[in-house]
């Protein structure tokens, strides 16, 4: 057994709707309620879902950077939650994140080279300019950006560039765990295989973890090791990748593997499609019992009453469904 | 649904006359610097019963093609060449003939329901302003014609929901509202500009099913522009594919995906994830960046990114030769 880099427990994160000063709260939406799950070193675990289930609160909040309700985040044997603020500090070093939205997500007004510079700057205040120079050139070069490009200004990069001074200015602090929210969304095909291929090549020599949380499935089937599927803040499924591509077991897995359009028209008209029915139901009011029932083309009654645990198959794979 | 895509059809329908023609279609854009082309040169035709593909990345001008023909260009843009609707130009048209047009014989699909939707007013006073001012009919008689084309495209409940506004409405139901509201004088032609990109995976099969079935009924002309292959793939009978505002290729779609002939084709192909393909190597990647602002050089638009490049592809830009079975291809390295 290799040793547990992150170890997720039963993680909650819920924010309060206010109705107005006097109204007090309206009501909570459980965005994150009740998540666990382990990472090991060099392991990408793909995190999926659609709008509101989840997905991005949960990398947050393992990052700290939404406050979680309730739960425990272990991170190399300590728990992430009760580190006092000097420890958290040094812990924080080895967290990286890159977001979705490359160019929002550098400010404008520093030059590449300060923006790559500025977390090695804030954690190791004590490198020359010299040394921290250098680091900044091995994390551009990490990442296939050329040096010189140093000293010019986001806004002078094109989408998938700007991704890469993202990738960068998270490699720079050497992390060992990098959350990737929606990082290729934004981008272009021809550039999102790029960075895939460079998040890939990253993992592989550095031995780099990566929670890769994306809507898109292909992308996750092309990074991930495992497969975690949301819904309303829930686990669906928690699988080694290729058994949950070749049979996705629950039916919300099921549905979503089925909803992609191929890039491949006569494999489209072959196929048999698993269509559900309505839109996501709303977050601040998730049906009773399993949360997916409303959607499910295979919900029986104790659906609507009971919510299914998360409990193992026999390939090890973890499924909250009643008739799976 | 009958396949309609096979080569032999669309060789077939080639015979009808189209209701769209554009004929060396370009829109150039005044920014600081002066001006840039965003579409270089763009010809095609569209036929009824006829689904047509528009194909590229970020900047490749495909979204520009749409304004251009709805006549919703940018006031710094200006529009040369021609379009025709069944015969009749509507490139740089006053406004006045296009609102005869618009809303009736033609209508668009926008990307963002949210946006296009005006937030100010009930979804119904959206929906039955087009046919009474196209088709002069009683607000009553709209009423009940909007709520029939609500249930058509499968909102629950639609006779009550139309009151409503449209932040009542989830973004999958906006959605349907907006298609809705295109489809209500039947229009002979449909632009759809990435009509499901904004939309959740579960929800855009729901909408391109509805799309796909709404479509074929009708018998209309419909061109949807996407950077998303699965979706040409789901929809689409024919297919261009485009880059720096020119057409690399056309082709029937079960040809392109088949045997792009296309480098870029080739590339845009062999980069998109698949569910199917080989995760042990990695994606198949084209290098460089795809070109903000076409017609600035000489050549192929896609020379600078092309690994079969030679000396002439960045001397003289490759026409657009008609290949065997209705297909055609913009490259010096392509011959029939």
């Amino acid at each position: 057994m290799t040793e547990t880099l992150l170890s997720v427990r039963d993680l909650k994160v819920h924010f309060p709707i206010g109705k107005g000063l006097l109204a007090g709260a309206k009501g909570v939406v459980k965005a994150v309620d009740g998540i666990s799950f382990d990472l090991k070193p060099g392991e990408t675990l793909g995190i999926v879902g659609e709008s509101g289930c989840g997905k991005s609160t949960l990398g947050r909040a393992i990052l700290r950077l939404a406050k979680p309700t309730d739960g425990t985040v272990v991170w190399l044997g300590k728990d992430f939650f009760t580190l006092d603020k000097a420890s958290l500090r040094k812990a924080r070093r080895e967290l990286q994140i890159i977001f979705q939205d490359p160019l929002a997500s550098l400010d404008p007004r520093m030059t590449v080279g300060a923006i790559i510079a500025r977390p090695l700057k804030t954690f190791h205040p004590e490198l020359s300019r010299a040394q921290v120079d250098a680091r900044v050139k091995e994390a551009m070069a990490q990442v296939g950006l050329a040096p010189e490009m140093m000293r010019r200004y986001p806004h002078e990069f094109s989408g998938g560039q700007c991704q890469r001074i993202g990738i960068a200015r998270a490699m720079i602090l050497r992390p060992k765990l990098i959350v990737c929210d929606e990082p290729v969304s934004a981008l272009d095909v021809s550039i999102q295989a790029q960075i895939i291929n460079l998040l890939r090549k990253l993992q592989r020599e550095l031995g780099l973890s990566l929670l890769f949380i994306s809507h898109n499935l292909s992308v996750v089937r092309h990074i991930s090791h495992r497969v975690m599927v949301l819904y309303l803040g829930k686990v669906m499924e928690l699988s080694e990748r290729d058994a949950f591509y070749a049979n996705p077991m629950h039916p919300y897995s099921k549905a979503l593997i089925s909803a992609i359009p191929l890039p491949d028209p006569k494999a489209e008209r072959a196929r048999e499609r698993v269509m559900l029915q309505g839109d996501l139901p709303s977050p601040l009011n998730p049906p009773k019992g399993c949360r997916f029932c409303t959607r499910c083309p295979m919900a029986q009654e104790v659906c609507h009453s009971t919510e299914p645990p998360l409990s193992p198959r026999s390939d090890g794979r973890l499924v909250a469904c009643h008739f799976v | 649904m009958p396949s309609t895509r096979t080569s032999a059809d669309v060789a077939a329908r080639q015979a009808a006359a189209p209701i769209l023609s554009a004929r060396d279609l370009t829109v150039d854009f005044k920014l600081e610097h002066g001006w840039v082309r965003a579409v270089d040169g763009v010809s095609f035709d569209v036929r009824r019963g006829e689904v047509l593909g528009i194909v590229g990345e970020s900047g490749s001008g495909k979204s520009q093609i749409l304004m251009a023909a709805m006549g919703l260009t940018a006031v710094n843009g200006r529009c040369s060449g021609s379009v025709t609707l069944e015969g009749q130009e509507i490139l740089n048209a006053s406004p006045e003939q296009l609102d005869k047009v618009r809303g009736s014989a033609m209508s668009m699909i926008f990307q963002d329901p949210m946006t296009s939707l005006n937030p100010y007013m009930r979804v119904v006073d959206q929906l039955t302003e087009v046919l009474v001012a196209h088709q002069g009919k009683s607000k009553a008689e709209a009423v009940d014609i909007a709520v029939e084309m609500l249930e058509r495209v499968r909102i629950p409940d639609a006779r009550r929901r139309i009151s409503l506004y449209p932040h009542e409405f989830s973004g999958g139901m906006r959605q349907r509202v907006m298609i809705a509201m295109a489809l209500l004088c039947r229009p002979r032609l449909l632009f759809a500009d990435e009509p499901t990109t904004a939309l959740d995976v579960t929800v855009q099969a729901q909408i391109l099913d509805l799309l796909n079935g709404l479509v074929r009924e009708l018998n209309a002309a419909v061109v949807i522009v996407t950077h998303d292959l699965g979706v040409i793939a789901r929809l689409c009978d024919r297919v261009i594919v485009l880059y720096g505002g020119r057409i690399m290729e056309e082709a029937a779609i079960d040809a392109l995906f088949e045997t792009p002939r296309h480098p870029y084709s080739q590339g845009l192909l062999a980069a998109t994830p698949r569910l199917d393909d080989d995760t042990a190597h990695d994606l198949r990647t084209i290098k460089g960046t795809p070109r903000a602002l076409a017609g600035q050089t000489a050549g192929c638009p896609f020379a600078p990114r092309c690994d079969r490049r030679i000396e002439r592809c960045t001397a003289e830009t490759p026409a657009l030769q008609r290949l065997a079975s209705g297909r055609a291809a913009a490259c010096h390295l392509v011959t029939s």
